[in-house]
């Protein structure tokens, strides 16, 4: 089993990143988000519920979107 | 003096003075300004996460036991977009109230009214309380109360421009013609801009730029909340009718007749 496998690659919020194979997006937006009080996924462009971020395990090739609040008029 | 709160949809507000959260010199000054504004709702808007940041966030320094968040569309330029933002802003789990915006120009920022229109009407389906940035236009409004919307949001003048009421005529017969509130939003720049805003029977003025961009933000946001008050007490009191002449204000009875002087 080489690298390849236990990892897979992602396109989150526009940049590539890696990520071991079966994470799910609750686990990834605990990884990258984890102060973030308020926050929305996307997952190749559907919004994932947030009560589907624990059943949804990520693939090879996902373009997530993490969005959160920033200051705005 | 009393007055009854400004209700969009099920929200209930006491304030009438929306402040935007955007272009302040820091979080700090952000937060003591709302403090001084007294406002109880605040614009954000949807944009990406800092991954991996561990810096404080907006939300850190916004007191959210006070101050209900109302997400914007801001930067949207198609329906569909603002659509898209809408349900990651409502997903975010904090409000599904939406102030939509959809710019049509990049140098005016002026709104594609008939994209607002498009995403307006399929908000309202998805079960928001929407509130639409337009411009000044007495039909448009009325088109957006009749599809659902919570309240319209006309401009004063461009967004950030700080010039003023352009158009107060618009503005009072948008209030005649729609029953949901009028909020005054984008181009005032100082106090007596919401004020008249208020006079004119505006429900409501939201604004950012004049509060985040003065000099003393801080101070600005206590003006600001001083003449949205103001404006509106003297709309519900009453203003006199302008006249051409003077009508004396002291009695003409008693006046003390000229004195004689032996000689004179």
């Amino acid at each position: 089993m080489g690298e390849q496998s236990d990892t897979i690659a992602l396109v989150v919020n526009g940049e590539p990143y890696r990520i071991p194979r079966g994470t799910t997006a609750a686990e990834l937006v605990a990884r990258l988000a984890p102060r973030t009080p308020a926050f929305a996924l996307e997952r190749n462009g559907r919004l994932v519920r947030r009560q589907d971020l624990e059943q949804t395990a990520l693939a090879d090739g996902d373009r997530i979107e993490i969005v959160t609040f920033v200051g705005g008029g | 003096m009393d007055d009854a709160p400004l209700r969009l949809g099920e929200l209930v507000l006491r304030s009438r003075l929306i402040v935007g959260t955007g272009k302040y010199p820091s979080f700090e000054v952000m937060r003591e300004a709302l403090a001084a504004s007294g406002t109880e709702m605040v614009t954000v808007a949807v944009r990406r996460i800092p991954l991996g940041s561990s810096e404080p966030t907006l939300l850190d320094f916004i007191d959210r036991e006070r101050i209900h968040i109302l997400p914007n569309t801001a930067g949207c330029t198609t329906a569909a977009e603002a659509v898209r933002t809408a349900m990651l802003a409502r997903e975010a789990g904090l409000s599904s109230l939406i102030k939509l915006e959809v710019i049509g120009d990049p140098k005016t920022l002026m709104p594609d009214v008939v994209a607002t229109l498009e995403a307006a009407r399929t908000l309202v389906a998805e079960g928001f309380t929407v509130l639409p940035y337009v411009t000044d236009d007495i039909v448009l409004a009325r088109r957006l109360e009749e599809i659902g919307c919570a309240a319209v949001m006309p401009l004063a003048a461009p967004i950030g421009s700080g010039l003023g009421i352009r158009n107060p005529y618009n503005l009072v017969l948008i209030k005649e013609a729609v029953s949901v509130p009028v909020i005054v939003d984008a181009g005032v720049g100082t106090a007596s801009d919401a004020a008249e805003c208020m006079e004119l029977g505006a429900d409501g003025v939201l604004m950012n730029t004049a509060i985040a961009c003065a000099r003393e933000p801080v101070r600005m946001a206590h003006a600001m909340r001083l003449a949205v008050e103001a404006g509106r007490q003297a709309y519900l009191a009453g203003r006199i009718p302008k006249k051409l002449y003077a009508t004396a204000s002291s009695p003409i009875e008693g006046l003390l007749e000229p004195v004689l002087r032996p000689g004179s």
